[in-house]
């Protein structure tokens, strides 16, 4: 809208700041401005006027007193002596924790039920549109509620498991699915199992060495050397023979039924179960269709024009289609990540402790600081919210097509 | 050639023979769809297997379920042992679950017939080809369905109706001299009849008082997520497209203010800002002054929707060649010209799968309403429902029923948006 006009003739008009396009947009944005600050004036009065009024006014002290209520599921120590900044830090790191495992699965699920999707097999094709609709519209809290059910109605409790003909069994002698949450092994960190992660690290980035040494080489000179079979060597000889050679430093705590309940391993509550299991399907479900959508993207003339070159089937989908793809793909996939991150915050439905559910919660209740839990909580979210798509925008300017 | 004495020649061409049954049929279907590599049969077997799963866990119990008992001890009395839902609690809570617990029962038949009068003014708006007449009952219906359902004076939605008529009769007197003109002096008009009119008529909640008065706690049950759902929905489209626009703006501070307001509602999540609703937004209304929770939780949900609306819309008005822009500037379109009558028409026909994706995910969000306190379908069935000592342990006949319900609605939204799709398509045809 860059129109030039004649400069005018006459003598200042009150009509030219709207009238003349060199100034209207001042004129505008002024008023925006006033607007804006009066709104904003307004809002803040009020909240002053009602904080008065109530006998409260705005402070963070108490993120330093105690707490005083227990967590049931925490990553870091934690009593209910604690502070409530402390707390808050544990459901950070719980949401963070759902949130991480939920997106690795709801990954992998929506990859496989996207390709299945579009697989041949008529069977499957249609079995996959099936999971797909029935689990996009159906709410995420409905999902999180039943599997919560299952968890707590359906599997048994620990009493089952107990007797000379227990009607519950452990999976393997090592994991119970029991209705206070699933026990699974737990590992023991023995003298000298430092050396053998250490190892571990070292030999994923010789492996990955290798890889681009390989590569390169290719690039270069033409010469094809093996992929698979060295990287597989590289990543698990070299582990295997430090934790024979310390004397196996890294053991396993299996549950086992002590009393009335399981004692040992590790104890993963029916919430979180709940709630990642949920996340992942209902996001699987995007996914695939995010995946579907990338695939068909790519023209047909595609895989058509690499088969002419003499590319087999593998290479094919490796080196032309998948590139292509990913591009489509990966902008959604990273908005899906964001979701789960967000509706993580659903836990507070089914009682486990993310940030939602003890700074929002329970230390909202306790200490009637509503402003102030919300804003925080906001400010946490935001912040996530805010670095991932940082991350999205420099990966879209990475792959972004170079056009003239 | 009729001379020759060959002793039989053909007169008609061999008519095809059908190919092999092998080649054709279900044989051949099955062949190349199910069974075409080891791979595919050992997929088509787990497939097989799967749904068999499904199915048999699943229709017995559907199939021998029980109706018409009046709690789950009697349910298992009639079951005996054998596995089958006890989908009686469904029709003794039936008007709970649709309207709430507190509803008054003698007027179900208020939102009852709102939810058919709602069909009707859909329609028009959903099926273009239909006569453009009854748009009029949609725009009468908001005030409608507004009095059907609270009840209460009559006088508050005919006062608010006639001061957007009369408001939009200026706007259209003055919008030919200037755009800026009609569009306030339609506000300014409208805003003095509500003014007076709310001084004429004093005793409000007294006069013309011809359905019972419903406060809006006492709405619940599935019309709640209906009622949010249709309501966030139809006030965040506009919404967004304002922000949409301003954020497409070349005035600076404009495009800042709708940047930063999007980013900020898009970055948190929706529970927060319910949380906002349900313990912070009565703080920044003036003092004295009580809003209730509908209202409230209908503002942030709107809010919510209305940032993610415009991103699609931002999406479609990029997705403009800048051509479109250009040929309205020179065809000496002013920007409210330009916007209205060539850029927005093709970029919310881009938008409209977007939007409709919005508008299912809003639906389905609904239910977190139940996470305030409001008694919304999933806040019937967690609260008093399963509350209640005769039907403690229904569970998945409960759910069960959340879950068909919405996913009724939501499959029946993103079909139509495909078939919405189809029909606005122009190019490739």
């Amino acid at each position: 809208m860059s129109t030039l006009t004649d400069p005018p003739k006459g003598s200042f008009r009150l009509s030219t700041l709207v009238n003349d396009t060199r100034y209207r947009s001042y004129t505008f944005q002024f008023i925006a401005l006033i607007v804006l600050v009066g709104v904003i004036a307004y809002l803040m009065s009020n909240l002053f006027s009602n904080l008065a009024a109530a006998g409260l006014n705005i402070s963070y002290q108490f993120l330093g007193s105690p707490a005083g209520y227990d967590i049931n599921q925490t990553l870091i120590e934690y009593n209910s002596q604690s502070t409530n900044r402390r707390a808050a830090l544990v459901g950070i790191l719980n949401t963070l924790l759902v949130a991480f495992l939920a997106c690795i699965t709801a990954t992998i699920l929506g990859v496989i039920a996207g390709i299945l999707r579009l697989s041949n097999n008529w069977l499957v094709a249609k079995l996959m549109a099936f999971y797909v609709e029935i689990f996009r519209n159906i709410p995420v809290l409905i999902w999180i509620i039943i599997i919560f059910t299952i968890m707590i109605a359906v599997l048994p409790g620990p009493k089952a498991f107990r007797g000379d003909m227990p009607s519950a069994s452990m999976v393997l002698d090592a994991v119970a699915f029991t209705n206070r949450g699933v026990y699974i092994p737990a590992p023991i960190w023995g003298a000298g199992s430092l050396i053998v992660v250490a190892v571990f690290i070292f030999s994923i980035i010789g492996c990955f060495a290798y890889r681009r040494y390989a590569t390169n080489l290719l690039y270069d000179k033409g010469r094809l050397l093996p992929m698979g079979w060295p990287s597989a060597v590289i990543l698990i000889i070299p582990v295997i023979l430090t934790f024979f050679f310390m004397g196996k430093p890294i053991g396993l705590d299996y549950p086992a039924l002590k009393g009335f309940n399981f004692s040992g391993g590790v104890k993963v509550g029916g919430p979180l179960i709940a709630l990642w299991f949920a996340l992942s399907i209902y996001t699987g479900a995007f996914i695939a269709e995010n995946v579907r959508a990338g695939i068909q993207a790519i023209s047909k003339g595609q895989s058509e024009a690499a088969g002419a070159l003499g590319l087999r089937q593998g290479r094919i989908m490796k080196l032309v289609i998948m590139p292509q793809a990913l591009r489509v793909i990966i902008p959604p996939l990273i908005s899906q990540y964001l979701n789960i991150t967000k509706n993580s915050s659903l836990a507070i439905a089914v009682g486990y402790a993310d940030v939602t559910a003890t700074l929002g919660g329970i230390t909202l209740n306790q200490t009637g600081r509503a402003i102030e839990c919300v804003l925080l909580l906001m400010l946490f979210y935001l912040t996530i919210s805010l670095s991932i798509s940082a991350i999205m925008n420099v990966y879209n300017n990475s792959v972004k097509l170079k056009e003239r | 050639m009729s001379d020759t004495s060959a002793a039989f020649v053909r007169t008609e061409p061999v008519p095809p023979s059908p190919p092999p049954s092998s080649a054709m049929g279900p044989v051949k279907w099955a062949k190349d769809n199910l069974f075409s590599t080891p791979f595919y049969i050992f997929l088509t077997f787990f497939a097989t297997y799967v749904i068999y799963l499904i199915l048999s866990n699943t229709l017995p119990w559907m199939l021998k379920g029980v109706w018409t008992t009046s709690s789950l001890a009697e349910c298992r009395e009639v079951l005996d042992g054998v596995s089958g839902g006890c989908f009686s609690i469904l029709t003794e809570r039936w008007n709970q679950l649709l309207f709430g617990f507190k509803y008054p029962a003698d007027q179900y038949w208020r939102p009852a017939l709102t939810f058919l009068f709602f069909f009707a003014a859909a329609a028009p708006v959903l099926f273009f080809k239909m006569p453009r007449k009854f748009l009029m009952f949609t725009g009468i219906f908001p005030f409608v369905a507004y009095y059907l359902i609270w009840g209460g004076s009559i006088w508050t939605p005919i006062l608010v109706l006639v001061g957007l008529v009369f408001g939009y009769w200026v706007y259209r007197l003055l919008v030919s001299k200037s755009f800026a003109a009609g569009f306030f002096g339609g506000i300014v008009t409208a805003i003095i009849i509500w003014a007076v009119g709310d001084s004429l008529i004093s005793d409000k909640a007294n006069v013309g008082v011809f359905l019972q008065a419903v406060p809006s706690r006492d709405l619940g049950g599935f019309m709640l997520n209906m009622m949010l759902g249709v309501v966030c929905v139809s006030l965040s489209v506009p919404l967004g497209i304002a922000l949409a626009l301003g954020r497409q703006s070349n005035m600076p501070l404009i495009k800042w203010i709708c940047v930063v307001f999007i980013e900020f509602i898009r970055g948190v999540p929706l529970i927060t800002l319910l949380f906002v609703a349900s313990v912070m937004l009565a703080y920044f209304f003036p003092p004295g002054t009580t809003t209730d929770l509908f209202l409230r939780v209908v503002i942030m949900i709107t809010v919510f929707s209305g940032a993610y609306i415009a991103e699609v819309i931002r999406g479609g008005l990029a997705a403009l060649p800048s051509g479109q822009y250009e040929a309205a500037d020179s065809l000496g379109l002013d920007y409210a010209q330009a916007m209205r009558l060539i850029i927005l028409p093709q970029a919310l026909k881009i938008s409209i799968p977007g939007i409709v994706n919005v508008a299912v995910g809003l639906f389905k969000d609904t239910t977190l309403v139940s996470v305030i306190s409001m008694f919304d379908l999933i806040g019937m069935i967690r609260g008093p429902i399963l509350a209640a000592t005769e039907w403690n342990g229904v569970y998945w006949e409960l759910l069960g029923f959340a879950a068909i319900l919405f996913f009724v609605v939501c499959y029946g939204i993103s079909q139509y948006s495909q078939w919405l799709e189809r029909q606005l398509a122009t190019d490739h045809q």
